[in-house]
């Protein structure tokens, strides 16, 4: 049970939280500029590194803001937020 | 005074006899007992035999490592050592298996969410030092304990005042006892288990002075009832004042067994020798001791039948006796520390694995971090406690004074793992029956993993998880390998829960009706009188079918078809999930979203509309109106309402933060009822007589605010889920029942979810999550006409991907069963007509709905077959194992394709 810092309500619980996959993947600004094998990365593909992983939470049950941190995948400590 | 209790000492209330059963005997103990120290005051050492293998057994633990003394109270199975003697208690000894019980557990089990600044686990030395020394400076602390009584080995330690950490005058320090820490979790969550409280406390630092467990020996008919730990005989002896026996000898490892010794010796208990398998111990002890020490010995075997009689030391020397106390050395209790993520390092010394580091905010103190010594106990944990206080925002971090205690000493251990004899009889978990001869077994078969070996052997799988036999399986492992030392081997995951805990106190008041919320709509309780049957949808109740007396459900769906079709029919559709989507960019975001267009929706129209996720497959559909520029209220399937909404926050939060439009959800605010059929219209006229409910002044797919007869306000809307003449009525939730009270006196046939899926299935109109199952685009539903061709929205690019343009990929399609009251079962497999019934046979897809139609006069189903628009017309086979079912590929439309019914 993650102890989660949301940026505006402070520490809470993990089961208040809905998990977001990898951050900082935009939606592509012009998807028909794409390949098949471009928009399929966009789609499917995401990293899985063992250590600090950039990761989008949503405080659903909460202010339902989405935000971004980074957490160690390793020791599931929570390294900053940014 | 039983032969066996002792004349002097111990903490039980010698004025205070309790009586009790065990395996059907009546016996008495003391207040203060456990079940097992009341059974050896009684004489009773043996205890049911081994579950595989029939043997005698004994108590050998006094603690929750017992392997043995397992008892059946009131359907637990629970171990007699730590199991509190209370009147009228009736155990039953069982062989390490339980038995199901098949009655209700009637016990209220609750739960209690707390927050603290120190959490200690472990109310021995160690942790009532760190205890006192976080309390003291007003912290929120909490000291959670196992046993009945704080103390750990203090209280099985001669004249120790227990008063001295005074804990009670700490306003903000909770005391926890009978409450096992069971889980560790991230961030320092820890689960306690405490009777029929489960806590779940987070904590800003964690003390972790969980004490160690000590090792039994391996040796041949080492299993022999009369052998015991060397700690629990002594616990036994000073804190029951039961003896286990009159005449010990004591194995040894280590330096603790001579305190065991002089304490017997205190108790007037014989002890004939002492077995160490060091060369040279230390000579302090044993010029203390003053009993014959057998130096860099092991004991090898025991005689006796049901108790020990004598042991062996090596072929040549034998010792009578009763019972044999073995100290095989000390395993830290690593396990929370472990599930903390705790990293653990062998260490040769003490031959044990201790704690090394750990991600989380804690420390480990006292024997679980191989500190064995008390004063050195006492020390680690004071100051480990003044440190967690400190580091949570309580005082300097100094370490109070401690009381005053005799010296005691560690020296190295020298672990002994295998010695000769019959290693078919030298056991290593008792639970399990197995043995060094198992594991050689499976080191022979070339398993070299402690966790493979764990699997193959089943070694610490009973229900003391390797407490007692862990260690030793790994030294055994160890020296069958050649390993250099059993660190190279490693130990196995230490996982939650570190004791049982029953599913009852899991579960808490999280039980029947309280399992999962219920939603109700405003109208449930005249569908409760009017007698319908319920399904769940999500969390809602929604009425089934509303059978009238002597129906069976068929019949009843078939009227309420019938009903609708050729009459006057209503629905409850308050369940459907409503969100408004406001603002000036909502007509911009709407278009983003759904793969139709919405920015150019006139104000008061209403349009079909589907969701799909950006790999372009169906999410969600529902009608969307307009209810003004910059205002729109968008339906969602019952089921998805809180997904469809997660899902437009998280686009305009994380992709469109530029776009003004924001989202409520309105779902309880709406009452929702569908009015069906051709009567609807002349039905309703008198209730709404502001509205022309004609189909020139009020058409199709558009939706009015009006005020209805009785003066509740309404938003009419001329939506149809079953391709027949219907309005849609909706109110405020508080007017919900009256208004369907009202519509209800009209005559309508009210009718359930049942009905309502085999009508909108005669249109072909699909269900997300019945007729998709999120492999399936719009196209695959025949529905291209959804899918805009002029704008961008979520999904799109998909659909020119190699993958959705497959010709074989499952469409949606009709089918026929040849023979017109076979119904197809929702699920079954399809294969092409004509290929031999023998596997493999390529299955060519799925029944998604099936039913029978009341205007159809027999049978159908809709379905989603690979290529199946191709095969209209052709037969395909549903194989159901007894029989097979054949249907003819059809159009997924079955009434009325043109839509002329829809105006009355």
């Amino acid at each position: 049970m993650l102890l989660i810092p949301c940026p505006w309500c402070g520490d809470r619980d993990e089961t208040e939280f809905h998990y977001g996959g990898q951050a900082h993947v935009a939606y592509p600004q012009s998807p028909d500029a794409l390949s098949d094998a471009q928009w399929a990365e966009y789609l499917f593909v995401r990293d899985n590194p063992k250590g600090e992983f950039a990761e989008r939470w949503c405080h659903n049950a909460g202010c339902r803001r989405w935000f971004n941190l980074v957490r160690d995948t390793a020791t599931h400590q929570i390294v900053v937020q940014r | 005074m039983t032969a066996h209790r002792l004349p002097n000492g111990g903490r039980v209330d010698r004025a205070a006899p309790v009586r009790f059963t065990y395996d059907g005997k009546r016996y008495t103990g003391l207040r203060g007992d456990t079940l097992a120290s009341a059974l050896i005051a009684n004489g009773v050492l043996e205890v049911a035999p081994s579950s595989y293998r029939g043997r005698p057994r004994g108590i050998v633990t006094a603690g929750v490592d017992e392997p043995n003394a397992l008892v059946l109270v009131d359907g637990s199975l629970l171990p007699a050592t730590t199991l509190e003697l209370h009147d009228g208690l009736s155990a039953t000894g069982r062989s390490g298996v339980g038995r199901l019980t098949d009655s209700t557990d009637s016990v209220r089990h609750d739960k209690r969410y707390v927050h603290c600044d120190v959490l200690v686990v472990g109310g021995g030395p160690a942790g009532l030092a760190a205890a006192q020394a976080a309390g003291r400076t007003g912290a929120r602390t909490i000291l959670a304990d196992e046993r009945t009584e704080l103390g750990g080995t203090l209280l099985a330690t001669k004249g120790f005042d227990l008063s001295w950490p005074g804990l009670a005058e700490f306003p903000e320090t909770r005391v926890l006892s009978r409450t096992t820490a069971v889980g560790y979790y991230d961030q320092n969550y820890v689960v306690l288990a405490q009777r029929n409280t489960l806590w779940h406390v987070r904590a800003k630092r964690v003390v972790l002075a969980t004490g160690a467990h000590e090792r039994p020996l391996v040796f041949a008919d080492n299993d022999r009832p009369g052998v015991m730990l060397a700690s629990a005989v002594r616990e036994y002896v000073n804190r029951y004042a039961v003896a286990p026996g009159q005449n010990v000898v004591l194995a040894t490892t280590n330096d603790s067994a001579y305190q065991v010794a002089l304490d017997l010796i205190a108790a007037g208990i014989t002890v004939s020798a002492i077995v160490d398998s060091r060369p040279e111990p230390p000579a302090a002890l044993v010029n203390q001791v003053g009993v014959e020490v057998i130096t860099g010995s092991a004991v090898t075997g025991t005689e006796g039948r049901h108790r020990v009689s004598a042991v062996h030391i090596g072929p040549d020397r034998s010792i009578p006796c009763d019972l044999l106390a073995v100290s095989g050395g000390w395993n830290p209790a690593v396990h929370m520390f472990s599930q903390a993520q705790g990293r653990v390092r062998y260490e040769e010394r003490i031959a044990a694995f201790v704690p090394d580091t750990c991600p989380q905010d804690l420390e480990v103190v006292g024997a679980a971090n191989a500190t064995y010594e008390l004063a050195a106990c006492l020390a680690e944990g004071a100051a480990a406690g003044a440190r967690a206080a400190h580091l949570a925002g309580f005082g300097g971090g100094t370490a109070p004074e401690l009381p005053p205690v005799p010296a005691e000493s560690d020296s190295a251990h020298r672990p002994v793992w295998m010695v000769e004899g019959d290693e078919t009889l030298q056991f290593i978990d008792l639970q399990r029956d197995s043995t060094v001869a198992d594991i050689r077994r499976a080191t022979g078969a070339g398993l070299r993993s402690v966790e493979h070996v764990k699997r193959y052997t089943t070694v610490g799988t009973g229900l003391d998880q390797g407490r007692t036999g862990g260690v030793p399986a790994i030294g055994v492992i160890a020296e069958l390998l050649g390993a250099s030392s059993p660190g190279e081997v490693g130990t196995t995951t230490y996982r939650p829960p570190y004791t049982p805990v029953s599913f009852a106190l899991l579960a808490g008041r999280d039980r029947g009706e309280l399992h999962d919320p219920i939603r109700r709509t405003a109208m449930h309780s005249w569908h409760v009188a009017h007698g319908a049957v319920f399904e769940d949808v999500g969390q809602w109740k929604r009425p089934h079918h509303y059978p009238r007396a002597g129906e069976d459900a068929q019949a009843a769906v078939l009227r309420e078809c019938t009903a609708a079709r050729t009459g006057l029919a209503m629905m409850d559709a308050s369940t459907l999930g409503k969100i408004e989507v406001q603002g000036p960019d909502a007509g911009e975001f709407l278009n983003r979203m759904y793969t139709n267009a919405f920015a150019k929706l006139a104000i008061g129209s209403c349009r079909y509309g589907m969701l799909c996720r950006a790999d372009g497959m169906v999410f969600d559909d529902g009608v969307v109106l307009r209810l003004a520029e910059d205002r729109y209220l968008t339906t969602t399937t019952t089921g998805n309402a809180a997904a469809v909404l997660d899902w437009f926050e998280e686009w305009q939060q994380t992709e469109w933060p530029e776009l003004r439009v924001r989202f409520t959800s309105v779902t309880e605010q709406w009452a929702t009822i569908a009015v069906v059929g051709p009567g609807s219209r002349a039905a309703l006229t008198p209730l709404l007589p502001d509205l022309d409910l004609s189909a020139a002044a009020f058409g199709f797919m558009t939706f009015r605010d009006t005020v209805l007869c009785n003066g509740v306000p309404a938003r009419v809307a001329r939506v149809s889920f079953s391709g027949e003449l219907a309005f849609e009525i909706n109110v405020a939730t508080w007017h919900g029942l009256s208004t369907w009270e009202l519509v209800a006196n009209t005559g309508a046939t009210p009718y359930g979810t049942e009905t309502m899926h085999v009508l909108r299935a005669e249109k072909g109109f699909v269900i997300v999550g019945q007729d998709t199952d999120g492999t399936v685009t719009p196209q695959d539903l025949g529905m291209d006409w959804i899918v805009s061709k002029r704008k961008d929205f979520v999904g799109r690019r998909s659909f020119s991907r190699p993958d959705t343009a497959r010709p074989d990929r499952r469409q949606l399609v009709g089918l026929l069963p040849v023979d017109p009251d076979d119904l197809l079962p929702e699920g079954a497999q399809l294969v092409a007509g004509g290929v031999p019934l023998t596997p493999p046979v390529p299955m060519l897809g799925h029944v998604t709905s099936s039913y029978r139609s009341a205007a159809l006069g027999r049978t159908f189903a809709l379905a989603l077959v690979a290529g199946g628009r191709d095969l209209i017309g052709r037969e395909l086979l549903a194989p159901l194992g007894n029989r097979v079912i054949t249907a003819t590929v059809t159009e997924p439309i079955f009434y009325d394709p043109e839509g002329t019914r829809r105006d009355g």
